[in-house]
């Protein structure tokens, strides 16, 4: 699966405003209703489910990179988007590190094996240290669009 | 051995699994095909996208190499309870 398969780049925020775990989460899901991929009416029954699962374990798997996500029937198929908070959120990262990059995922209930791609995606590319450096520098959506592209064409991972 | 919950090695459970290996010196790698990653890393578990039914390896060697094989099968085997 590539970045261009679940992320909507209408909803890409590059420069988060919130300061705190859930507000940074509320913000980026308020990005994708803005966006359109998900309705105003179930936003806070979204938001709401992701902080419950950050609540089982942080998705802040480190590298200054988190992954909030949950499961709704809302969507049809898998949604999401990436945000970028230059000055790190404290999110109770595995690795005690204050987040920078987020990738906000929702899916719909019954496709496991998507989430698990996406996830896949998501941490195969991070690991490579010029795309995580690259991203966290970008300043505009345009940038953050530019890098996930060369990343879905196998500029960075072998 | 298989991956039996049927979310498969999402977030949580690959948490769970990096918590349990990093408790142990011993080397772990972790294969699935012919893809092995390092065990200690969430981001590389992360990448095997390993789905219900997918068959996994697990490859420990140190001296608490069995008590960390013992650990990990158990925890993949139950489904990450």
């Amino acid at each position: 699966m590539k970045f261009a398969d679940f992320v909507c780049q209408g909803a890409i925020r590059a420069e988060l405003a919130a300061e705190d775990k859930e507000s940074v989460i509320r913000e980026l899901v308020t990005a994708l209703v803005e966006a359109g991929k998900v309705s105003e009416t179930d936003k806070e029954d979204i938001v709401k489910a992701i902080i419950k699962r950050e609540e089982l374990g942080s998705t802040g798997i480190g590298r200054g990179v988190a992954v909030p996500h949950t499961k709704h029937p809302s969507v049809e198929r898998l949604v999401g988007t990436v945000g970028i908070s230059h000055d790190g959120v404290d999110f109770d990262s595995l690795d005690g590190e204050k987040v920078q990059l987020l990738f906000l995922l929702i899916s719909p209930p019954d496709r496991p094996g998507d989430h698990l791609r996406a996830l896949e995606n998501i941490s195969r590319q991070l690991r490579d240290d010029m795309f995580c450096k690259f991203l966290k520098q970008a300043k505009t959506c345009e940038d953050i669009c530019q890098l996930l592209e060369e990343a879905d064409n196998n500029q960075f991972v072998s | 051995m298989t991956v039996v919950n049927p979310q498969g090695l999402h977030a949580r459970p690959a948490d769970l699994f990096v918590k349990t290996a990093n408790q142990f010196s011993a080397t772990i790698e972790v294969t699935k095909g012919n893809e092995t990653v390092d065990g200690k890393s969430i981001l590389s578990i992360l990448t095997l996208a390993a789905e219900q039914g997918t068959e996994l390896e697990i490859n420990a060697t140190g001296s608490d190499a069995q008590r960390a094989l013992a650990a990990l099968s158990e925890l993949v085997e139950n489904g990450f309870e």
